[in-house]
C-alpha cells in the first residue's frame, strides 16, 4: 500500500509531535489524578455510597460529546461559509463528530448504569436521556454520510450541510422531548443561582475529570484529524500512481501500436 | 420569492404527482404497506383498551414508515434516466426543486393519512369528535408539512448515488421525532384519548409548525448542495 513511486518518504508523516506528546503526557497525568481523587480521595456519597463515582466520568464525557458536537458544528460552518473553503476545518469537523460520538456512547452507557443503581432502572424515558439517544443516533447519521462515496470537497460540503442541518433539527427534538415528558434531576452544578450543594472535595475531583477529559479530546482531535490528512493523502497518491501507471501502460502499447 | 421559482416549482410538483397517477405505486403499495403495518400492530399489541388508547401513535408511525417508502420512491424517479441532473442541467433552481417535491409529497402523504386516519377508526376503534375537527385536521397539515421537507432534505442526499437508500431511516427517524410526538399528542387530544381535552393539542400543533417552518427553509438553503453528486 505504500505508494513507493511518492518522491517524499512517508515515513515521517507521523501524527505525533512534540507538542502532542506532552499534550498526551499531561493527559495521562491528569487521568491518572482523576483515577485517585475519583476512587480513592473522594468521599462516598451519603444516599448514592460509592456509586456516585460514576459521575466523575459520566459528566466529563458528556461535556466532552457536547463539545465535540459544537466543533463539529462551527467547523462545518467555517468550511462552508469560509472563503477559501479549507478541508482542514473538514478534518477537524469529521475527528470531532467521531470522538463525540464514541464519548456519547461512553456517556449512555455510564448513564444506565448510574441509573440501575440509584433510579433501579437503566433507562428512564427523560427528556435529557431521550435527546442524548436521539443526537447519538443523529450523529452516527453524520458519520455515515462522511463515508459516502465522492471527492473531498463533495464529502466536505456534504457533511457539512448535514452537520449544520443537525444544529437547526436538535433544538427542535430537545424542545419536543422536553415538553414530551422531564424527570431528570435537576442539574446540580449550573444551577441558576450558583447555590453549590455538592461536597467540596467531590466537586474538585468533577473538575479535574472535566479537565483531564478535555485534554483527552484534545490529543485525540489532534491526532484524529492528522490521521484524516493522511488518509486524504494517500487517496491522492494512491491516485496519482493508478494514472502514472495508467499512462506508462497506454505509452507502451502505444508505442507496440505505432511499430505494427 | 420570484415567481418563476413558484412556477418551476408547481411544475415539479404536478409533474411528481402525474407520475404517480400513471404508475400508481402509492396505491398499489404504499397504501397495502401501511395497512399491513397497522394490522400488524394489532398482533403484536393484542386487542382491547391497549389499540384504542394507542391508536393516535400507532397510526403516525404507519406514516412514518410510509414515508420512507414514499420519500424512496419519489427520489427513485429523479435518478431513474439522470432525471435529476436533466433538472439540473434546465436550469431548475434547486430551492423549487425542493418546494416542488416536498409539496407533491405533502399532497401524497396527506392522502395517506386520510386513509390511515379511517383505518384507526375501524381496526382501533378511535372514535373522531366534533369539536376536535379543526385540531385534527390542523394537526395533519403541519405534521405533514414537516415530514414533507424533512423526507426531501434526506432523500435528495440519498439519491445522490447507488446503496445509499439504507441510510434514509438513520438520517430521518432521529430528527422525525418531534413531528412523532406533537402529531400524536395533537390527534389524542383531538380524539379525546385518555379523556385529554381538545385545548391541550393546541401547543403541539405550535410545535409541528415551528418544526415545518425551521426544516422548511433550512431545507430549501441546504438542498442545492445536497444533490449537487
Amino acid at each position: 500500500m505504500t505508494p513507493t513511486t511518492s518522491p517524499q518518504p512517508t515515513a515521517r508523516r507521523a501524527t505525533g509531535t512534540r507538542a502532542t506528546r506532552v499534550l498526551g503526557i499531561v493527559t495521562l497525568v491528569m487521568l491518572g489524578w482523576l483515577l485517585l481523587f475519583g476512587l480513592v480521595l473522594s468521599p462516598a456519597d451519603i444516599d448514592q455510597g460509592d456509586a456516585v463515582r460514576i459521575m466523575y466520568v459520566h459528566v466529563p464525557t458528556v461535556w466532552l460529546a457536547y463539545l465535540a458536537f459544537i466543533v463539529t458544528a462551527v467547523c462545518s460552518g467555517l468550511y462552508l461559509f469560509g472563503r477559501r473553503h479549507s478541508l482542514g476545518f473538514d478534518r477537524v469537523a469529521g475527528a470531532s463528530a467521531e470522538i463525540g460520538v464514541v464519548f456519547m456512547a461512553l456517556t449512555l452507557i455510564s448513564g444506565s448504569l448510574w441509573g440501575r443503581i440509584t433510579w433501579g432502572v437503566y433507562w428512564q424515558w427523560d427528556a435529557r436521556l431521550t435527546t442524548t439517544a436521539l443526537l447519538f443516533v443523529t450523529y452516527i447519521g453524520y458519520l455515515a454520510v462522511r463515508g459516502l462515496e465522492g471527492t473531498r470537497e463533495r464529502r466536505a460540503r456534504r457533511s457539512a450541510v448535514i452537520g449544520l442541518l443537525a444544529v437547526v433539527e436538535i433544538p427542535l427534538v430537545h424542545w419536543s422531548v422536553r415538553l414530551w415528558r422531564s424527570l431528570h434531576q435537576e442539574a446540580t452544578i449550573l444551577d441558576t443561582d450558583l447555590d453549590v450543594d455538592i461536597d467540596g472535595l467531590m466537586l474538585f475531583t468533577l473538575f479535574s475529570g472535566v479537565v483531564a477529559f478535555t485534554l483527552l479530546f484534545v490529543w485525540l482531535l489532534l491526532h484524529r484529524t492528522r490521521t484524516i490528512a493522511l488518509d486524504d493523502l494517500l487517496a491522492s497518491r494512491g491516485l496519482d500512481r493508478a494514472i502514472a501507471e495508467r499512462r506508462s501502460e497506454v505509452t507502451s502499447s502505444g508505442s507496440i501500436g505505432g511499430g505494427s | 420569492m420570484s415567481a418563476g421559482r413558484l412556477r418551476a416549482a408547481r411544475r415539479i410538483a404536478v409533474k411528481d404527482l402525474l407520475v404517480e397517477r400513471r404508475s400508481r405505486v402509492l396505491v398499489n403499495q404504499v397504501l397495502p404497506f401501511s395497512g399491513l403495518v397497522m394490522v400488524v400492530f394489532a398482533f403484536a399489541l393484542g386487542t382491547g383498551g391497549v389499540l384504542e388508547r394507542a391508536a393516535p401513535g400507532l397510526m403516525w408511525l404507519a406514516v412514518l414508515f410510509s414515508t420512507l417508502i414514499t420519500v424512496q420512491r419519489s427520489f427513485a424517479i429523479e435518478t431513474a434516466d439522470g432525471a435529476l441532473e436533466s433538472l439540473r442541467v434546465a436550469g431548475i433552481d434547486p430551492v423549487a426543486l425542493f418546494l416542488g417535491k416536498a409539496a407533491a409529497l405533502a399532497v401524497e402523504l396527506i392522502a395517506l393519512i386520510t386513509v390511515l386516519l379511517g383505518l384507526a377508526v375501524v381496526l382501533y376503534g378511535a372514535e373522531p369528535r366534533a369539536e376536535g375537527v379543526v385540531l385534527l385536521v390542523t394537526t395533519a397539515i403541519s405534521a405533514t408539512c414537516g415530514l414533507a421537507a424533512l423526507g426531501t432534505i434526506y432523500g435528495g442526499l440519498a439519491a445522490g448515488g447507488p446503496g445509499r437508500e439504507t441510510l434514509l431511516p438513520l438520517l430521518i427517524l432521529p430528527v422525525a421525532a418531534p413531528v412523532l410526538i406533537g402529531a400524536t399528542r395533537g390527534v389524542e387530544a383531538a380524539l379525546g384519548t385518555d379523556r385529554t381535552a381538545v385545548s391541550e393539542g393546541w401547543p403541539w400543533v405550535g410545535l409541528l409548525t415551528v418544526f415545518a417552518v425551521a426544516v422548511g427553509v433550512s431545507g430549501a438553503l441546504a438542498f442545492g448542495t445536497l444533490i449537487e453528486d
